[in-house]
């Protein structure tokens, strides 16, 4: 492979992986659509949702552009398998906890964890020599203030509540940290430091404990994913490939 | 030369015009130009072009907006091309002062009402930067935050605490 041919490939991975993140992400969020604990989340988290699906949009239409061949956004995100998505695992589980089928604490642990992430990778990508992926990290980095500042009043809510609404953020917290071991597999180690940093004092804040990271790293971000991911694109995928030449 | 000039000039003008009284979709008390949506009308070999931005990258609106864009323009006998330009990316400070004016007389409070230095706490936030919003309907700054999110992508929700109405808040962006 030529020098231009790898930098291509490895910016079209880039925007894959963050497109597909914001993608698996928006549409697992979604879910809760209709079905929120009190109707002020179930907006919030439609318009999160909403915010994560545009930012999609955007990479995608970057990224058919990067790969040529007639790819489309729609290609990218209707025609790929889950082997094909290169999203972190974190964001593919379904909301459950040991107790419940849907829970909101696991929801919101997890999108704090994914949004501190991504409050400062979209800021250092602001700087990415890709102007047009410069211009999506500016555009996004403001939308992940709010969906960072939401999970985070949400999770010190929780956190500091009722000893029921303590214990399943904790339990949540518990189960999701050890997916993040995967964030930090990517050219980005600097952000650790201050994603800590994030972390440890919403926590504080919060009353819960950061447990210890011990489990086996996932791998989303290669293409080996949780068998959660292969049915949500088959929901998100069904209308598109029953009906390929469909418009709105 | 010249009269070439003048001529893509003046219907640069026409484009302007025939845009400047297009609503937002969703508020429709205010226009694109107003809100800074619209961005910039230019021409070149290939003819005119339209440039309008995103408020919010997943915005459902847009589509409507082109598309009034381009009906608006046929009825002066006029087209172009709509191009979608991310950077720099749309801020609450594109609105014109004459549009937070519109937008407090139709109910939604505009953006960049901030107080500094207020000590008003957001429950269960203590750690915001506190935003005092006046409300639309009677001025008072004894409000409170009900949601982050609204009914549109560009809103939150709030609550007069003297009036007792409920209001949107186009929030800072």
């Amino acid at each position: 492979m030529n020098a231009v041919a790898s930098s291509v490939h490895a910016s079209l991975k880039q925007l894959l992986h963050l497109a597909d993140n914001a993608l698996v992400l928006g549409q697992r969020n979604a879910e809760w659509c209709g079905n929120g604990p009190v109707l002020e989340e179930d907006i919030a988290l439609a318009n999160m949702s909403l915010d994560l699906i545009g930012q999609a949009r955007m990479l995608y239409q970057h990224a058919a552009t990067v790969s040529g061949g007639g790819a489309s956004e729609d290609s990218l995100a209707y025609f790929r398998n889950a082997d094909d998505f290169r999203n972190f695992t974190l964001l593919e589980l379904p909301h459950a906890s040991a107790t419940s089928e849907r829970d909101y604490a696991v929801t919101i642990v997890r999108n704090f964890l994914y949004s501190a992430f991504m409050l400062l990778q979209w800021e250092a990508l602001q700087a990415s020599n890709d102007a047009q992926l410069a211009g999506i990290a500016g555009k996004s980095l403001k939308e992940v203030r709010y969906h960072f500042r939401h999970s985070r009043d949400w999770l010190i809510r929780l956190g500091d509540g009722t000893t029921e609404s303590h214990q399943r953020t904790q339990a949540a917290l518990n189960q999701l940290m050890p997916y993040t071991a995967e964030f930090w597999t990517s050219d980005r180690p600097a952000l650790r430091a201050p994603w800590d940093g994030l972390v440890n004092d919403a926590l504080k804040e919060a009353g819960l404990l950061r447990p210890s990271v011990q489990a086996s790293l996932p791998h989303g971000k290669t293409g080996q994913h949780s068998d959660h991911l292969a049915p949500l694109l088959a929901d998100m995928q069904s209308l598109a490939r029953a009906h390929p030449r469909a418009l709105w | 030369m010249v009269v070439v000039v003048m001529q893509a000039a003046s219907r640069v003008q026409q484009v302007w015009d025939a845009l400047d009284a297009v609503p937002d979709p969703e508020i429709p008390v205010v226009s694109i130009r107003e809100l800074g949506i619209l961005r910039d009308v230019r021409e070149d070999d290939e003819g005119l072009e339209i440039i309008i931005t995103p408020t919010y990258s997943g915005c459902p609106a847009m589509d409507q907006i082109a598309d009034d864009i381009h009906t608006a323009l046929a009825q002066q006998q006029l087209s172009a091309r709509i191009t979608t330009q991310l950077a720099p990316a749309w801020t609450t400070d594109w609105i014109t002062a004459a549009a937070k004016t519109k937008l407090r007389s139709y109910g939604i409070a505009p953006p960049h009402t901030l107080v500094p230095g207020s000590d008003k706490v957001i429950r269960f936030a203590p750690r915001h930067a506190a935003e005092a919003v006046a409300c639309p309907q009677c001025g008072s700054l004894n409000t409170t935050e009900t949601s982050h999110f609204g009914s549109t992508a560009c809103k939150a929700l709030y609550k007069c605490l003297d009036c007792l109405e409920p209001f949107d808040y186009f929030k800072s962006y």
